[in-house]
């Protein structure tokens, strides 16, 4: 039987990564095959519909996949993640000569954060930020970057705009991933000396290749067992795995999402059951 | 485990100032699994560096704050550097004196001997193997001709008054049209080439490059010298470039070489010096000259690259002659040399109208086209062809000259 998966097309490239895959899969005697959606919440709802078998998730994909499950009486777990997707953390920038020096100062202040269903650049450092006001409402002004709605945050370009917002002086602060402060260290969108860091959350997890229990077991198990043996050694694989932004799959953990699920219940965006409850969110 | 962990002191340096060419570095020297301690004062420190390890492969611990703990975060070396250089290779050596016979095609563009990664696109290089595109000259020729690079604009004397009787000048401008249009052919032909050719045989693709480059300046001087004193060129017949088409069209290497530079350019040897004896001003005798230093270099690497085919190749001067006999077939029907070519030359030579002056010119270049075939017939044999085999397909070789 096909194991078939859904990925978001967020980017051209994840045509050609896993076009790559599927014929290494094949190679190695597995019948794979792909779906590609325009954003995650429908690769969400034929995931655990039964209508794919497994799916490469966002975090907040990731966390509504159970909610439906559950009230659905399925099971979904993550098999596999990148060792990328371990341990990220968000940061909170503010411009050097700022006068903020602890998130306290934030309050009637302007935060940019990336798209609404961003978990790094918006739901989880938002959370964060208000776990350390003891005051429910430190009345923080949000100027968010909705970029790529329904991509939950894969296009950086609601954490570029964030970042620009806070250099331009439309922002105090801005929120985004560790990895895209390094980048925009580097690629210059922060001149240098520009920026300093305010906050830093604690790690989270991010994708996972969530599956079904709807899906055939034993090509589900040839899946992770071939993706787990890609060698970065592998000149065959090498430039598929660069592509995707790994060295190696990690067997999933379940362990890194408890900040996602808080900002989610906290901003109401999915209910317990998995129903979209945010407002002004249209994928 | 072995003695101590290396640690690394960043001083005030972020990742904005090259902070990770000095983390490279340290990593480099360490093997997988290996610890590497970070200091460093940039308060961005520890946030970049987890996510400049994280997309590496690299593990980072960051130890609680400490006042009196100066390394801010450990590295664990990942494998995925390594990793990235399993089944690498050298693509050769670096000299051209051990050439690989036939370097793989996945070696690509990397420079000769450099360490070349596993994978990569496989490169569409036909031309792939030292016997047929390796000449051992390459290398000294290549040399020669960067050495004997001239500069258009200073190496003929521009500045020079020139005044011919108009039908002298007019002469001189049919002459330099026919050369413009057959040095544009001469530059096009290597240049197909050069994108064929496997770039292990570097010097041959210099050489070629070189050799396109000096037809760029031919082409240059060539124009200049036929609009000194106006800007009307000559004629450009339909069988003179039907003639350089054939040579275009042959898409085997060697043959198009055989044809261009042993055949053609020799031809054009005894045309040039030709030109450097009558011409009838300074600035013509200088660019013809300057062309022949050129196409000579041209001729050698022809003859020497054929020379080495030949020797490795015994069915290669049956090739060699199919190529000169069809290229005759296919210009039999032709007129050969545009007429008004053959009598410009003919009253350059003459230097006037003269009936006696016209009968002297016309044995010049009746001496001319024998000087033609007699180099002809000398490179022929110097690449193994019999003494009268040679002497038939000189004969054959375009009417045209080139």
């Amino acid at each position: 039987m096909t194991l078939l998966m859904g990925a978001v097309a967020y980017d051209p490239k994840v045509v050609s990564i896993w076009t790559g895959f599927r014929s290494w899969l094949t190679r190695h005697q597995l019948s794979f095959d792909f779906v590609l959606y325009s954003n995650y919440e429908r690769q969400v709802e034929d995931l655990v519909a039964g209508r794919l078998h497994a799916a490469w998730n966002s975090p907040l994909a990731w966390e509504r996949a159970q909610r439906l499950a559950r009230s659905e009486g399925r099971r979904v777990w993550p098999l596999v993640m990148r060792d990328t997707d371990q341990d990220l953390t968000s940061v909170v920038i503010v411009r050097a000569d700022s006068s903020i020096e602890s998130p306290a100062d934030l309050a009637d202040r302007t935060v940019a954060v990336g798209a609404v269903d961003s978990p790094q650049a918006t739901l989880i450092p938002l959370s964060y930020l208000r776990s350390l006001f003891i005051t429910a409402d430190p009345d923080i002004k949000i100027l968010r970057h909705d970029i790529g709605v329904g991509l939950h945050g894969d296009h950086v370009g609601g954490e570029r705009d964030a970042a620009r917002a806070l250099i331009t002086g439309q922002a105090d602060a801005a929120c985004m991933l560790d990895a895209s402060h390094l980048l925009f260290t580097n690629d210059g969108t922060f001149p240098p000396g520009s920026v300093r860091v305010l906050a830093q959350t604690p790690p989270y997890d991010h994708c996972n290749m969530t599956v079904v229990d709807t899906a055939p077991r034993e090509p589900a198990l040839r899946f992770v067992e071939l993706l787990r043996g890609m060698s970065y050694a592998d000149p065959d694989i090498r430039p598929l795995l660069d592509l995707e932004g790994l060295r190696t799959w990690r067997p999933g953990r379940t362990t890194g999402y408890a900040q996602l699920t808080a900002a989610v219940d906290e901003g109401g965006f999915y209910d317990l059951a998995g129903g979209i409850t945010v407002q002004d969110y249209w994928p | 485990m072995s003695g101590p962990a290396a640690t690394l002191d960043l001083e005030a340096i972020g990742f904005a100032e090259g902070a990770h060419v000095l983390l490279r570095r340290a990593l480099g020297h360490l093997r997988p699994g290996a610890r590497l301690g970070v200091r460093g004062t940039d308060p961005a420190l520890t946030v970049d560096l987890a996510a400049w390890c994280r997309a590496r492969g690299h593990r980072v611990d960051c130890p609680d704050s400490a006042p009196d703990e100066p390394v801010r975060a450990w590295v664990t070396c990942g494998h995925a550097e390594s990793d990235r250089w399993v089944g690498a290779e050298r693509a050769g050596n670096a000299g051209p004196t051990q050439l690989a016979d036939a370097p793989p095609a996945h070696w690509g563009l990397a420079a000769r001997g450099a360490l070349i990664e596993a994978g990569g696109p496989g490169a569409p290089y036909d031309l792939g193997q030292k016997e047929r595109v390796w000449a051992d000259i390459a290398p000294m020729l290549y040399a020669q001709a960067a050495a004997a690079q001239w500069d258009p604009a200073t190496a003929v004397p521009w500045g020079t008054e020139v005044e011919l009787p108009a039908e002298i000048e007019s002469a001189v401008v049919q002459v330099m049209t026919y050369l413009v249009e057959n040095e544009q052919a001469a530059l096009v032909l290597p240049a197909r080439f050069l994108a064929r050719i496997h770039p292990h045989f570097r010097e041959v693709l210099q050489l070629l490059a070189v050799q396109a480059a000096d037809e760029a300046r031919h082409i240059e001087v060539f124009t200049r010298r036929a609009t000194l004193a106006g800007n009307m060129l000559g004629t450009s017949s339909a069988g003179g470039r039907l003639s350089l088409f054939t040579l275009l069209s042959e898409p085997d290497f060697s043959l198009a070489s055989f044809l261009l530079s042993v055949l053609g350019e020799g031809s054009f040897l005894s045309l040039l010096a030709f030109l450097d004896r009558y011409a009838p001003d300074p600035v013509t005798r200088t660019v013809a000259r300057l062309a022949r230093h050129d196409e000579a270099r041209h001729v050698a690497f022809g003859v020497a690259h054929l020379e080495h085919q030949s020797a490795m190749d015994p069915g290669l001067r049956g090739r060699l002659r199919a190529a000169v006999e069809h290229r005759h077939d296919a210009l039999v029907a032709t007129a050969g040399l545009n007429e008004d070519v053959f009598d410009a030359l003919v009253v350059l030579a003459a230097g006037s109208w003269e009936p006696r002056a016209i009968a002297a010119g016309s044995q010049a270049v009746r001496q001319l086209e024998e000087d033609m075939y007699v180099g002809r017939v000398r490179r022929l044999v110097r690449l193994g062809f019999p003494a009268d085999e040679a002497a038939e397909l000189s004969a054959l070789h375009t009417r045209n000259f080139m």
